[in-house]
């Protein structure tokens, strides 16, 4: 393969020709040369792209009063992220709300959350289901996807973060949103309310 | 007894068809590579389901380290060079065009803008280790990361913004990046995440 041949021509006359030795090409160094150059690129790049997780914050303008969602007290969940990898919990209104301490793993916030947007989630097991039976069109299963997650009975949950949480606990809580096909959360601030609430849970 | 002389054969490998296959996956990765880009410190990504994926063009990217130091940078030369021009006129910073250059070459920069000149001129080995302590300073009083982001929103109206924190950064440092966006009314971003396996797949 490596070999060029020089007498391919076909010979005419009588001349005489010196006969002329194949041209053999050692490849081995430019396969070491290769595998170098391999090695250096699969160490430099990085073949994986980062993920990323899309938030929206609510503006800190002034809202319009008819644009303000106002939740009802039967959808309302609020979970305050406290320190040590803790989260609390509680359904409704704050006045007179009692805090319940979980955590972040599957049998945790995501129990909780999935129960409380139960109709949601499983619709979107449904469809999922059904997109993965019939062959559905990319377009068609986002835009029934908002439909079922816009429905207007769904959970409706703001994250409340200490001083105390870290990043992670916070992209957790995020992350849990995504999970559970919960669309309308909303991150704020910790407000005195809630603090009381937290300080009174641990005395 | 005569011995048995057997002929050796020389042992020629025919190294073409490895030659072809060497080059064939240098192509590849080659082609499929994009550069890691070098970070100033070290950034443990959170684990999210999220598989939205980062563009490349377009972003403004907030770096934020586990104690909470605040790096900012956006892509293309051509961008970074306006950014730091419109940055040191607004602080009153006179660079030259040397330095200005080398600003462009850094993906990631967190350095207060008193300390831009000073940081410039360091040869390339030492600014990793001369920034670590510092990062942009997100304070009320004196918020340098608002400007920055004014600064590469004018240069570049359609960037993204994204936001790589380490997992254990405390939650105040990054309230005080996300209330600057706030007051910019930038309401929209992303967060960098690492891939999780989603539970329910």
């Amino acid at each position: 393969m490596a070999e060029v041949s020089q007498d391919s021509a076909p010979k005419k006359g009588k001349g005489k020709r010196a006969k002329k030795l194949p041209t053999r090409i050692d490849f081995t160094p430019m396969v070491d040369l290769g595998f170098l150059l391999i090695t250096f690129f699969m160490l430099a790049t990085s073949l994986i792209k980062p993920q990323t997780m899309e938030i929206v914050m609510p503006s800190d303008k002034n809202v319009a009063e008819e644009d303000k969602s106002v939740a009802k007290a039967s959808q309302a969940v609020t979970l305050i992220l406290g320190k040590n990898n803790s989260v609390f919990y509680y359904f409704g209104k704050s006045e007179g709300a009692k805090l319940i301490k979980t955590d972040y793993s599957a049998e945790g916030l995501r129990k909780i959350l999935l129960e409380k947007n139960y109709n949601v989630a499983k619709q979107v097991e449904d469809l999922k289901a059904e997109k993965s039976k019939i062959k559905m069109n990319e377009d068609v299963y986002q835009k029934k996807l908002e439909e079922i997650k816009a429905n207007k009975n769904a959970a409706m949950v703001r994250i409340m973060a200490t001083d105390d949480a870290t990043y992670r606990n916070l992209v957790d809580a995020l992350d849990e949103m995504n999970i559970c096909s919960i669309n309308r959360y909303a991150v704020v601030d910790l407000d005195d309310e809630n603090k009381s609430l937290l300080n009174s849970y641990k005395q | 007894m005569p011995k048995v002389k057997i002929k050796r054969k020389s042992t020629w490998i025919d190294m073409t068809a490895m030659c072809d296959v060497a080059f064939l996956l240098l192509t590849f990765f080659m082609l499929t590579s994009n550069f890691t880009k070098k970070e100033p410190v070290l950034v443990m990504a959170p684990p999210s389901v999220s598989e939205i994926k980062i563009p490349e063009r377009d972003i403004m990217t907030i770096l934020v380290d586990k104690s909470g130091h605040v790096f900012f940078g956006i892509d293309g030369q051509a961008n970074r060079l306006m950014l730091i021009e419109q940055m040191a006129s607004q602080y009153k910073i006179t660079l030259t065009q040397e330095e200005k250059n080398k600003y462009c070459v850094l993906d990631l920069v967190g350095n207060p803008m008193s300390g831009m000149k000073s940081f410039l001129r360091l040869p390339p080995e030492n600014r990793d280790l001369a920034q670590n302590n510092l990062g942009i300073p997100t304070d009320s009083t004196n918020n340098q990361l608002k400007d920055w982001v004014q600064a590469a929103r004018m240069i570049n109206p359609m960037a993204r913004i994204a936001i790589k924190a380490d997992q254990d950064t405390p939650y105040p440092k990054i309230k005080a990046v996300m209330k600057t966006l706030q007051q910019l009314d930038e309401n929209r971003y992303n967060l960098i995440t690492k891939l999780e396996e989603n539970p329910q797949n």
